[in-house]
């Protein structure tokens, strides 16, 4: 074993001494006292600080909501950041470091995918909270729903699960996912990790103004290479009756998050259970559509979704009802018998003209959330449509990347 | 348990509904509210849609909330930070004694009348800043105003209810009067008399939320601090509301001297004239708003020696700013404190024993904060390359309260007679020439995106929206 000692990158939480007013207000709230002040600045101390997030929302300014990619070792230590005007530029890391490294915060996330893609929430996002119970303090939620969204013929048996807070306030948005605690313990007999899901409704709950959550989860009962495995924490929750308690940590995301902009677009590209952030986000939309008056034209999403077969696709009926003036909704399926196969990519190209139309549009956001090694396909599929249809993928995609406009979670 | 009921008729996080008396006692007074309201609250502004920040729990998470809402919509309620069952008092000669849930008799009128003291400037700012929104700089500037607008609603409501639950029939009297009086009402004005000025353009809104909503956050620290432990949970909530006034204020003047410095620069002059015919505010008088807003505000916080301010004290009642974070006895009796006195025609520095100063040890903390941001204002005009700099004026200047009520100071704190006072006194106040001049350039802005002339445009949106964000819905 000769791998190089890993250097952790930390994403430092600051504030940004030019917009700060000095009003106490994130010193207060900070559950774990990393705030402190002198008569100059308020400043975050990396040593303590988890990035919860409790102080960004109180914020009246905006200045809490500044984060430094550096070397762990490296962080602005407090001394530093007491003399600062104004803050530092992110500073370029090492390329070597960063493609061998973990990034705190954030629990075990899905790898970081293949392709480049946003590292930083669309501008107009809202701020998300995180990390508000853990694994040593998690919360627990009640199941009020679980059924099965495939057809009851379909080898895939994917559910709906809807889990309860009670009273207890669990603020999340879409695109953000929380982990689960499956009871019991693992074959070398030690408590089961968290399992991570993604979020499949909008922040008001999945009944509007209800403290609730869903997820889509599929059963797996194969592994990635096609063995038998029983998952530990999809068969959980896939057999989970109504009442049942379930151990919940969370939420997590800062990334993968909507744009609150009523004007934006957004291109959605998913496969199978990576459909649940994609419900979540058209699901806000179509409930803000009574409020927000569309500016005419095109819908302002366009869906690709790929599954197996239609019987196998989650939400398939649900979604086929959407008017076609708010979504452009693709299916694509791979193993419909007697047809050849279709994959998300081949409907992005069919479709290039209009994908092309709407890419060029500023106010675009694209999200790729499936089977790991799809982004590199869709990615392909972006820059054959653009190099047809007279645009630059090679600068595009950089700067959609760069604004928080294109983001991918693959698993 | 922090979740706000919002099923109930007044959301509340205080289990309204398990005293009906109370409950009924509220939900009588709510409709006079709503009344007072569509009178005297922002005019022409009723069927907005505005992008508010309302409360849904007081816990960090139950701040994210933004949506479109109009205004008379809005869910006015009752929060209270929750309880600590250890807390002790910390000060007076109590000091270690468990906090009290219920008036003790001895204070109840000491108590209801710092409260109603607090509450009744609550109404009087939303009466005094009623016409602003029609000459709003920005769509972006109006939703500002109008989320401060809705906060010091809230915040009446949060002292009606003490007034309500803890007073009885004193109370609920002292509740009507709050929506009885009137800023600048000759018949029946507002309590503190800096309620009682007109707000009449942006500019002074601005100072107004620096210099006088910043005497808010400094008299509700000190209340957060009391041993009538409902009235310490209520003002730490309201804190959190005041300190996005206080960023509409310092961030506003930063706005206008960016915006002021950018034209001189593009111009090459510093002649107040030739600023002004750019249509841009000059320097010296947004120098001469803050004199008159600063020392109208410190006037605020009483008498620079007061036998109440020691009562308060040493019973408890009201503590000094951050008393936690002080290393002294919490007790303060042989302890003194430097006030200013006028000797041989200079003002001189005395001492006083600190209990009977109270007012004073306030002042000088609210003057420390101030002449922070003041610095940071400073910044824009380093930045620009541009010598002017503010400044705040010597605590004598312009005082109406305390020993220095009848001396005549000039900015720098030398006494002046009478006749180099009528002389200069153009120099130092805003004269009604610069408060035309100023509202001349008051013209409402309500495109999306579009900022006036005067003022430059915020470097970050609400809720990271983007500046051109429809913050308010004209209907």
């Amino acid at each position: 074993m000769n791998a190089p000692v890993p250097h952790e990158i930390l994403e430092q939480h600051l504030i940004d001494p030019e917009i700060c007013i000095r009003c106490n207000t994130c010193e207060e709230t900070c559950p774990v006292d990393a705030i402190t002040h002198d008569s100059r600045n308020y400043v975050v101390d990396a040593a303590i600080c988890n990035a919860c997030g409790a102080c960004v929302p109180p914020c009246p300014t905006g200045a809490i909501d500044n984060w430094r990619r550096v070397v762990k070792i490296e962080a602005y230590n407090l001394a530093e950041q007491l003399t600062w005007d104004s803050l530092p530029a992110q500073q370029p890391l090492p390329d070597a470091l960063v493609a061998e490294t973990s990034i705190e915060p954030g629990i075990e996330a899905a790898p970081a995918p293949l392709g480049p893609c946003s590292t930083t929430p669309p501008a107009s996002a809202n701020v998300p909270i995180v990390n508000l119970f853990t694994q040593k303090a998690p919360l627990t939620a009640t199941v009020v729903g679980n059924f099965r969204v495939t057809d009851i013929a379909a080898e895939s048996d994917t559910h709906h699960i809807v889990l309860d807070f009670g009273s207890t306030p669990f603020p999340v948005l879409e695109g953000q996912s929380i982990g689960i605690l499956p009871p019991g313990v693992d074959a070398a007999g030690r408590p089961h990790l968290a399992r991570q899901f993604s979020i499949a409704s909008p922040r008001d709950g999945e009944r509007p103004g209800y403290n609730n959550l869903a997820l889509t989860v599929k059963r797996v009962t194969v592994d990635h290479d096609g063995k038998p495995v029983r998952g530990a924490g999809s068969n959980y929750l896939c057999d989970l009756k109504k009442g049942d308690p379930v151990q919940v940590i969370g939420p997590f995301g800062t990334v993968f998050l909507m744009p609150n902009d009523p004007a934006a677009r957004l291109i959605m590209i998913c496969t199978g259970t990576g459909s649940a952030p994609m419900r979540a986000m058209t699901e806000r939309r179509r409930r803000l559509l009574g409020r927000h008056v569309s500016d005419g034209g095109d819908p302002p999403l366009m869906l690709f979704f790929g599954a197996r077969t239609q019987a196998e696709l989650p939400y398939f009926g649900p979604l086929t009802s959407l008017p076609r003036n708010f979504i452009d909704t693709n299916l694509a399926f791979s193993r419909t018998p007697g047809q050849p196969k279709r994959y998300v990519q081949d409907l992005m190209r069919d479709r290039g003209g209009d994908v092309a139309r709407v890419l060029a549009i500023e106010k675009t956001h694209v999200y790729v959330c499936g089977l790991k090694g799809m982004e590199e396909g869709v990615s392909l599929a972006f820059s054959d449509i653009c190099r047809q249809y007279g645009l630059d993928w090679s600068t595009l995609h950089p700067r959609m990347c760069e604004q928080g406009r294109y983001h991918v979670e693959t698993y | 348990m922090s979740a706000i009921n919002y099923s109930e008729k007044i959301p509340n996080n205080v289990n309204l509904s398990e005293d009906r008396a109370l409950q009924r006692a509220l939900e009588h007074w709510q409709p006079n509210y709503l009344k007072w309201w569509s009178e005297m609250g922002p005019t022409g502004a009723q069927a907005h849609d505005v992008y508010l920040r309302t409360a849904v729990s007081v816990d960090p998470a139950g701040w994210a909330n933004f949506d479109y809402v109009k205004m008379p919509d809005y869910r006015w309620g009752i929060f209270l930070t929750p309880t600590d069952a250890q807390r002790k008092i910390h000060f007076g000669e109590q000091k270690g004694e468990t906090v009290w849930q219920d008036v003790p008799g001895e204070h109840r009128a000491n108590l209801r009348r710092i409260i109603v003291t607090q509450g009744d400037t609550e109404p009087a700012s939303i009466e005094q800043q009623r016409q602003l929104g029609l000459t709003a700089p920005s769509l972006y500037d109006l939703r500002n105003l109008f989320q401060i607008n809705v906060e010091e609603g809230r915040h009446l409501w949060a002292m009606v209810y003490l007034l309500h639950r803890h007073f009885g029939r004193d109370g609920r009297e002292e509740a009507d009067a709050l929506l009885e009086r009137r800023s600048g009402d000759t018949n029946n004005p507002r309590i503190l008399s800096a309620f009682n000025e007109q707000t009449p353009d942006w500019l002074a809104f601005f100072m107004f939320t620096y210099f006088t909503d910043r005497d808010g956050k400094f008299q509700l620290n000190a209340l957060a601090e009391s041993g009538f432990d409902p009235l310490a949970r209520t003002t730490k909530f309201m804190l959190t509301e005041e300190a996005h006034h206080m960023f509409v204020g310092e961030s506003g003047v930063a706005r206008i001297l960016a915006r002021t410095c950018e034209v001189m620069k593009q111009l090459g002059t510093d002649d107040p004239e030739t600023v002004r015919a750019a249509r841009v505010i000059d320097l010296p008088t947004i120098q001469r708003y803050l004199n008159f807003h600063y020392s109208v505000t410190i006037d605020l916080f009483g008498a620079d020696q007061s036998s109440n301010a020691a009562m308060f004290y040493s019973a408890g009642l009201k503590g000094r700013f951050e008393e936690g974070k002080r290393d002294d006895d919490h007790a303060l009796g042989g302890a003194t404190y430097p006030i200013l006195d006028v000797a041989d025609g200079r003002i001189v520095e005395r001492e006083a024993p600190m209990l009977n100063a109270l007012n004073e040890v306030l002042r000088d903390d609210f003057i420390r904060d101030s002449v922070a941001g003041v610095g940071r204002w400073n910044k824009v005009m380093e930045k620009a390359a541009i010598p002017f700099r503010l400044q705040v004026p010597h605590k004598a200047f312009n005082r109406r309260i305390g020993t220095l009520a009848n001396v005549r100071a000039s900015p720098d704190g030398s006494v002046v007679s009478e006749t180099e006072w009528a002389a200069n006194e153009r120099r130092w106040l805003a004269t009604a020439e610069d408060r035309a001049f100023v509202a001349s350039l008051m013209v409402g802005v309500t495109e999306p995106g579009k900022y006036a002339n005067w003022i430059a445009p915020p470097p970050l949106g609400i809720n990271r929206q983007p500046l051109d964000f429809a913050y308010v819905r004209l209907n």
